[in-house]
């Protein structure tokens, strides 16, 4: 049986990341669901976590090796991944909704003429036919749709499909095909590391400050209360515009959507544009002074009540539990 | 040189979305209508570009129908030269946009072009890098810097964690995020000078969809939880809850 699913898999700094295991997973069910098979390819110079892989149904992965690929380059990414596709006639592209798989999808898909569809969150399989599910307008609105072409390039969101990891696993067959030249007309040269440890698009918990912090200088509240978490750092449009905090930062339908397991928004009265960044999460937590504030009405647990008293207790009780 | 920016015209994003009559977009009824807000960036680094050349033009095309000529004025108030509104009436997918503007970019001949990263209606943030794939153009999308030296593009490009520096040449796309620059306001004379602009209007590109839209809806709304208390006193049930009935701590 040929294998008609391509799971494109992002390494960053030679180690596969977490959302792309998201992706090997959700090809190796969409070839179950197709009856054909699903393998790998993860582009780069280095790839330490390869044998990995297989925890997440698959079986074959192959690594298109070049020295010049150390950083990304997205059109010797994109020659070599189009080059591999054609070469072995996969169907379905599977790619994960980051920085990286948004600049690739679609550019892949213009070179293998098929259809492109990006952040899904659902993938319905019903005979030999895909029906994708994505967010518009920030999430305020779901759409369903399909694509009319047989071969098919998708993205999905990060931390909705799951990588779930499948007992005695074999390490996967690598193969590593060393390319000749790579296509150098645009790279990357560097990368400069934000302040932050964590990006909000990444995290597993976010905590976020709105206008009710009231000026940059009390920041370290949220700051503090992320560290005891774990949790990245977000901030509404308001603090943003107002130059308290770093736009990258920005959650909401002119900043960054997320779903992340947890997200405590503070000081935040939930203005609809950011409700629409963030209501996808799974467990919401809200601490704000107005108990009308419409961020109440997303929230599963509330604190009506002055955030300068509270983030600080929050902080030492988290603390304590761990 | 020629410079093109590409805008589109999109429901203000303090908009509640109703699903339309046709159960596949939106209920335009009582919706306003604004330039996209990225392509502000886009309209802005355009002109800074022209300015620092000392010479040029700056062209505006979106597709779409008559209302967007709104857009385009905006754009020609903020100090565009021209406009050019590629008529279709019907929405189109990403890669049915990209086509369109890639034919008038290339009868333009235009060698640099800006648009947003993405538009807020439909989110899906790849018309820029199609466009390039479709013209053989190179693209750097979620530009927050943008520096032009001769033939050579430098960029900064946001993504997870921090700021990919990308290098690159001419012709090429850039796809403008917040952080950019701060776009100018249109002054009262640019808005009178814009009107006198001229607004060329033409069929876009004729295209076969790649992709249909089966329906639209709302999601599930979320139940009001629970406030757990009104001070600090609340805080160790918060955290039980927390840990114990939602166990994501």
């Amino acid at each position: 049986m040929t294998n008609k699913i391509l799971a494109v898999l992002e390494q960053r700094e030679s180690i596969i990341k977490r959302s792309a295991f998201e992706v090997a997973h959700t090809a190796a069910n969409l070839a179950k669901d197709l009856n054909t098979g699903a393998e790998a390819v993860v582009v780069g110079n280095s790839v330490s976590n390869i044998d990995e892989i297989s925890k997440y149904g698959i079986k074959k992965i192959t690594h298109l090796k070049n020295v010049e690929l150390e950083n990304y380059s997205s059109s010797g990414y994109t020659e070599a991944l189009v080059a591999f596709a054609k070469e072995s006639d996969f169907e379905v592209l599977v790619i994960s909704n980051t920085a990286l798989g948004k600049d690739l999808a679609p550019r892949l898909s213009v070179k293998l003429g098929a259809g492109c569809v990006v952040d899904c969150i659902k993938i319905n399989v019903s005979g030999n036919d895909l029906n994708f599910t994505r967010p518009t307008y920030a999430g305020k609105a779901l759409i369903d749709m399909k694509l009319l072409t047989s071969k098919k390039v998708i993205t999905i969101r990060p931390n909705v499909f799951k990588a779930q990891v499948s007992e005695n696993s074999q390490p996967p067959e690598v193969i590593v095909k060393e390319l000749a030249s790579v296509n150098l007309n645009s790279k990357v040269t560097e990368f400069k590391k934000a302040a932050g440890k964590l990006d909000v698009s990444e995290a597993d918990i976010i905590v976020s400050g709105g206008r009710g912090i009231k000026g940059p200088e009390n920041f370290h509240l949220i700051e503090e209360l992320a560290d005891a978490l774990g949790a990245a750092v977000g901030a509404s449009r308001a603090v943003v515009d107002a130059g308290w905090r770093p736009h990258n930062e920005q959650v909401g339908q002119t900043g960054k959507t997320v779903s992340p397991t947890l997200y405590v928004a503070c000081g935040i009265s939930g203005a609809i544009q950011h409700l629409a960044g963030m209501s996808s999460s799974k467990y919401i937590v809200a601490i704000n002074k107005d108990k009308d504030a419409p961020i109440f009405n997303v929230a599963d647990y509330g604190i009506t009540g002055d955030l300068f008293e509270i983030l600080p207790a929050l902080t030492s009780e988290i603390k304590k539990t761990k | 040189m020629k410079i093109v920016v590409c805008v589109s015209h999109v429901p203000d994003t303090a908009t509640r979305i109703k699903v339309g009559g046709d159960g596949k977009t939106i209920d335009s009824a009582g919706v306003t209508f604004i330039i996209n807000p990225y392509d502000e960036y886009a309209v802005e680094e355009a002109l800074k570009t022209k300015e620092k050349l000392g010479a040029g033009e700056v062209v505006v095309v979106t597709i779409g129908s008559d209302n967007c000529k709104e857009t385009i004025r905006k754009a020609l108030a903020m100090g565009v030269d021209s406009g050019v509104l590629l008529k279709d009436e019907n929405p189109r997918d990403s890669l049915g946009i990209a086509k369109a503007l890639a034919e008038e970019i290339k009868a333009q001949g235009a060698q640099m072009i800006f648009m947003g990263k993405q538009s807020v209606d439909y989110d899906n943030s790849i018309v820029g890098q199609l466009t390039a794939e479709l013209l053989d153009y190179n693209c750097i999308p979620v530009v927050v810097k943008f520096e032009l030296d001769g033939e050579k593009v430098i960029a900064e490009r946001e993504i997870e964690g921090g700021r990919e520096i990308v290098q690159t040449s001419l012709p090429a796309i850039i796809t403008c995020q917040k952080g950019l620059n701060e776009p100018r306001y249109a002054s009262l004379k640019g808005i009178m000078a814009a009107k006198k602009k001229t607004i060329e209007e033409k069929a876009a590109a004729t295209y076969t969809p790649t992709s249909e839209i089966i329906g639209m809806h709302l999601p599930a709304g979320k139940q009001p939880g629970r406030i757990v208390g009104s001070d600090a006193s609340a805080v160790p049930e918060l955290v039980r809850l927390l840990k114990e009935e939602a166990k994501v701590i």
